[in-house]
């Protein structure tokens, strides 16, 4: 193995792929089989943590970075002056393996620039999968991008040896995507998307009458949305974030918040800042949706169209609906307790189990890891203690802002800061 | 009355020989401590309990007729955490299920039963940490070796997942701090404790020759896998704490 030529192609194609954020090896129940390598059957596990703090569980690549596209926001575009490599499908193979061996990674996620056309360049990535599964009798879990606009045909086989196959659409709005990747069409995303749901629908009910059904894409697919690259309010993300959920059954979409890599008039400036406060509430906001029971028009909607950045979706949520509150700890349901600001989904479970045996006060809720700072206005429990009634919501923000600290809270801070003024 | 100290052998089974005396005894006044636990009380009656399989058998069949499966397993984690202390916890928590002869195990308003299930996430965190965090070096002679020193005695735990995962190679496992490690050969997972020389990891020459290339490879793929204008420290610092970086080939420097 040419150690420096590999390790220059690595450099530059891990680098053009680092912007998909996807890195969930979790979902598949792919078992170690004939005692080979790995199993994917377990909960994802992340093995590192890169210094921005995000998870590194898979050997996530290109597998070329030449593209005939241009799309405006994207690194690898065709006029971009950057340096191109492509692997070979026996590199990738060896770099998965003998990571994976190592217990560097969960598995390989490969994705590719799409070079001559669709088919072609989809063709290569079932290449690696399929040797890795049938030639290194490999269980660990394969996470392969779905080229826009490939075949039918492509995209059944893909699933045979995936565990999780994407489509990332990139830019919420058809109007968004003709404005910065007008070669691409938006059938072009949606129809691999389709093919692969059909499948795995397919596949649950051949299931049922023959068990030896061989496994198709058992962590289902995800997609990623690029957001603060046009002007899309948080409504129009998560909506179309709605729409893929239900329309697709994605296990996942994911929120990319954009990092200008390019000076092209259409997008933010180059200087400007990745939005990852945005970016988080809209993952709150995710959460919401497939956890906590919500549903997105009550959380955004058109006299509400963006999320409060000084404060989390629910908190906002429940402030809209004080109407709702207090709530009785001891005796609401489940679906009201996680509405309840400050209770996570944990926190929900424990208090239903340790209510059965006694009245929960404010010790017992403290102890179970309530944040009660939020949490106290919006619940009674077993104590002749509460918050007073009256308060409005204005009040109650303010209050909440008093007794807390948060991460982000020096970007969007409003108060004077005593010593810039001073000088 | 007198306050009694008994001592096990540091087992799960000899914890619950000990439960088992408490209540052949009644006894009210007492402590638990492993071998080798420094005595300070000298006015107290040390002594050593004797590991019964069969009465340790008889105490966590009753305890599962009323529990579960699961309340075992939390109990038996929170045991390898070897937190001074989590022996009375444990014995806590039994005594709540057989005083009131029901499933109790999820009664988190017992300081007990949350405290021990507060001390197993602990441990199941650390668990998933070497799950995670373990990097194999590849000698010579084509064994997958790595030491480590969990907080947590985790190898008991983690021997299932390593054994499902590396089916088709050979691997060691050596726990530094409690002197004692798996080694799987192609076909079961026996424990073993080595000669130790210290050396063995840091000497290049027991190497196989690919193996720094690997390690360089992967570091460099580390530091491509970054992205510069998100540079968070601190949440980096939160997800890979320092005391573990000594376990990681990309946060050491490569000869």
């Amino acid at each position: 193995m040419n150690y420096d030529r590999i390790k220059k192609k690595l450099e530059i194609l891990a680098d053009a792929a680092k912007y998909d954020v996807s890195c969930s090896s979790s979902g598949s129940n792919r078992k170690n089989k004939n005692k080979g390598l790995g199993d994917a059957s377990g909960m994802g596990i992340c093995h590192s943590y890169s210094e921005d703090g995000r998870c590194i569980s898979l050997l996530k690549i290109l597998l070329t970075n030449h593209c005939i596209y241009d799309c405006a926001y994207c690194v690898t575009r065709r006029t971009n002056d950057i340096k191109r490599a492509a692997f070979k499908v026996q590199e990738v193979v060896d770099l998965t393996i003998n990571f994976y061996r190592r217990n560097y990674i969960e598995g390989l996620f490969l994705s590719s620039g799409i070079f001559k056309n669709a088919d072609y360049t989809m063709e290569r990535l079932i290449r690696v999968a399929k040797k890795l599964r049938e030639e290194e009798n490999f269980n660990g879990y394969i996470h392969l991008k779905s080229i826009p606009g490939a075949s039918d045909e492509l995209m059944r086989e893909a699933g045979l040896y995936a565990d999780r196959l994407s489509v990332n659409i990139e830019v919420p709005t058809v109007s968004g995507l003709k404005l910065l990747a007008p070669e691409k069409k938006h059938e072009d995303f949606t129809k691999p998307m389709e093919k692969v749901k059909n499948e795995i629908i397919q596949f649950k009910n051949e299931k049922k009458l023959l068990k030896s059904t061989p496994k198709y894409a058992p962590a289902g697919q995800s997609t990623q949305m690029i957001v603060g690259a046009t002007g899309e309010s948080d409504r129009d993300i998560m909506y179309s974030a709605n729409y893929y959920y239900k329309q697709y059954q994605m296990k996942r979409v994911y929120y990319s918040g954009y990092v200008p890599v390019s000076t092209d008039p259409r997008l933010p400036s180059i200087t400007s800042q990745v939005p990852m406060l945005r970016e988080n509430r809209l993952y709150q906001t995710d959460w919401l949706l497939r956890f906590y029971g919500f549903d997105i028009r009550e959380l955004l909607n058109n006299h509400h169209p963006n999320l409060d950045l000084d404060i989390d979706p629910k908190l906002s949520w429940a402030l809209r609906n004080q109407h709702l509150f207090p709530i009785n700890i001891n005796s609401a349901d489940k679906t009201m307790l996680a509405r309840v600001p400050g209770l996570g989904m944990r926190s929900v479970y424990k208090i239903i189990q340790a209510r059965k045996y006694r009245n929960l006060n404010w010790e017992h809720l403290k102890a179970i890891g309530v944040a009660l700072n939020r949490a106290k206005f919006f619940i009674i429990c077993n104590s002749r203690l509460w918050e007073r009634k009256d308060w409005t919501a204005d009040q109650i923000k303010s209050q909440i802002l008093k007794t807390s600290s948060g991460k982000f809270r020096k970007d969007y801070s409003t108060q004077l800061n005593l010593f810039d003024h001073a000088i | 009355m007198q306050s009694r100290i008994l001592i096990y052998d540091g087992t799960f089974q000899g914890l619950l020989t000990c439960i088992f005396q408490i209540y052949e005894e009644k006894l009210t006044n007492f402590s638990i401590h492993p071998e080798g636990y420094n005595q300070t009380d000298f006015f107290a009656n040390q002594e050593l309990v004797v590991t019964d399989p069969e009465k340790s058998a008889r105490v966590l069949k009753s305890f599962q007729n009323y529990t579960s499966k699961k309340a075992v397993h939390r109990i038996y984690r929170a045991f390898l955490s070897e937190i001074p202390g989590v022996e009375l916890l444990i014995v806590e928590f039994f005594k709540h299920i057989f005083r009131h002869k029901c499933d109790l195990s999820d009664d988190f308003s017992q300081p007990a039963i949350l405290k021990i299930a507060q001390i197993d996430r602990k441990v199941g965190r650390e668990k998933h940490r070497m799950e995670a965090f373990i990097r194999f070096e590849l000698l010579k002679d084509g064994i997958f070796f790595t030491k480590i020193a969990p907080d947590f005695n985790v190898l008991p735990l983690i021997l299932k997942h390593f054994k499902n995962r590396y089916a088709d190679q050979k691997w060691i496992i050596y726990d530094e701090k409690r002197q004692f490690g798996l080694f799987y050969d192609l076909k079961k997972v026996v424990h073993i404790s080595l000669n130790f020389d210290e050396n063995l990891k840091k000497d290049p020459n027991n190497l196989h020759n690919t193996e720094i290339i690997f390690q360089k490879l992967w570091k460099s793929y580390f530091n491509s896998a970054n992205i510069k204008s998100r540079k968070n420290t601190k949440l980096h610092l939160q997800h890979v704490p320092k005391r573990y970086w000594k376990y990681l080939t990309e946060k050491t420097i490569i000869m």
